[in-house]
């Protein structure tokens, strides 16, 4: 799936462009918290999230994802939005809840991580 | 290269704003003038159109064709307030330059005057004043990216360049507790540091991944900040991050996945779910906490580079 066609199915809306429409992402993920993003994150990846604070940009270019989604129609402080015009992210709006947008897309082909193991939780 | 510059463009017009492509010097028509003045204004300043404006209010819109079908109508000497065109389109500066492209081609105007959020005139964009300022920004972006390949080309060579038994390269940053606003910062300035010296991409992400983390613990938990210190080897680079408190009461709990302190706030912000040091000893080759209670922490974290060493790479890599 490329980015047009995310934007087609979640009727969203393109906040900061740094991508290529026609870009395709190898997958998509979606997390509220900053530490699974690090940890299931991957390189193209799209990111659906409901934080709009800057440090769901930082925690994206960390992960090497290009793409976030803010989900359930909110607004970004421009903060955020400075942030991911300077660090090469593309941010998009939708209207749709988490849960919605997340079957959407799969729905429509784009693929998951699949089964995840992160470690066991012996050190 | 041709399908990389419309990219380019395309880029351009969805993030950039009006209020940075138009002329902020605006010509203007005052309500008293009549055609024939707005005539010689036209002439004089050598301009296509201008607005009608009243106390920095638009009232009307001018153009140069008009003042032709005027002149052909015997109409000089009207006021220019019963002739001119009173349904204005405007564009606010803030809007995306985008919609003055949907706005100028296909409607067919060639000229949009700018308002503010109450309304008055700060510019005007003309096809003109477009092209001149995209033209820049293209140019400005084009010199961006061979500056970068310049930075890259001199940081990647450093091994070879400077003779010794042993180089290595420190990094230090400051990070200050609760700064939220630069959390985050001193870990992408690590990554792209990393992209320079032409290390991996993924061995880069791996360590932008546990710097991030281990920058967020220092602003998250520490009383007085603390600070990162990177050195980078021919063979690995190694990471210390180090705080002078409060330091941690049980080591053991501490990496225990899902085990945190944090408060709800923090956790609001989506952080604080007792991950982080399970993140970084899982992307990272060696890891080591050691922390006293009431004086502070200390966090190692090793990766190497494995067989492609950065001397190594660097012969084999462009710049």
């Amino acid at each position: 799936m490329n980015i047009r066609e995310l934007i087609d199915v979640l009727q969203g809306k393109m906040l900061v462009q740094n991508h290529d429409p026609d870009e395709e992402m190898p997958l998509g993920g979606a997390a509220d918290l900053m530490s699974d993003v690090l940890a299931f994150g991957s390189e193209g990846m799209a990111l659906l999230t409901g934080l709009t604070n800057p440090q769901v940009v930082r925690t994206a270019e960390m992960a090497g994802i290009n793409v976030i989604v803010i989900v359930r129609d909110k607004t970004p402080p421009p903060e955020t939005i400075d942030l991911a015009r300077d660090s090469g992210i593309t941010l998009i709006r939708t209207g749709y809840t988490m849960y919605e947008a997340c079957g959407r897309l799969y729905k429509a082909g784009l693929p998951g991580r699949g089964l995840v193991k992160i470690q066991n939780d012996s050190w | 290269m041709s399908n990389q510059e419309i990219t380019k463009v395309q880029e351009l017009i969805y993030t950039t704003r009006v209020e940075s492509v138009m002329a902020a010097n605006v010509v203007v028509i005052d309500p008293s003038m009549t055609v024939s003045q707005v005539k010689d204004l036209m002439r004089d300043r050598r301009i296509s159109g201008a607005p009608v404006v009243s106390d920095n209010q638009i009232i009307g819109i001018v153009t140069i064709s008009d003042v032709i079908r005027l002149m052909e109508e015997g109409k000089l000497n009207s006021p220019i307030t019963e002739v001119m065109t009173t349904e204005v389109r405007t564009v606010l500066k803030d809007a995306m330059v985008s919609e003055v492209i949907n706005n100028v081609g296909r409607q067919g105007f060639s000229r949009l005057p700018v308002v503010d959020h109450d309304g008055s005139l700060v510019g005007i964009v003309t096809t003109g004043t477009l092209i001149r300022s995209l033209l820049l920004q293209m140019d400005k972006s084009f010199q961006k990216n061979e500056a970068e390949k310049l930075y890259t080309y001199r940081a990647s060579h450093i091994f070879q360049d400077i003779s010794s038994d042993d180089t290595s390269l420190m990094l230090r940053y400051v990070v200050n507790e609760r700064d939220f606003d630069n959390a985050g910062k001193a870990s992408s300035m690590i990554k792209r540091s990393l992209q320079r010296l032409v290390v991996r991409p993924q061995i880069v992400r791996r360590v932008g991944v546990a710097v991030y983390e281990a920058e967020m613990n220092l602003v998250i938990h520490t009383d007085i900040g603390g600070e990162i210190i990177v050195e980078v080897r021919k063979d690995r680079v190694n990471i210390a991050t180090v705080d002078h408190g409060p330091g941690i009461e049980d080591l053991k709990r501490v990496l225990q996945p899902g085990f945190s302190t944090a408060p709800e706030w923090i956790r609001d912000m989506g952080f604080g779910a007792g991950m982080g040091l399970a993140n970084i000893k899982r992307v990272s080759d060696v890891m080591k906490l050691t922390s006293a209670y009431g004086q502070g922490t200390r966090l190692e974290i090793v990766f190497n580079f494995g067989p492609e060493s950065l001397a190594l790479k660097t012969d084999s890599q462009k710049a």
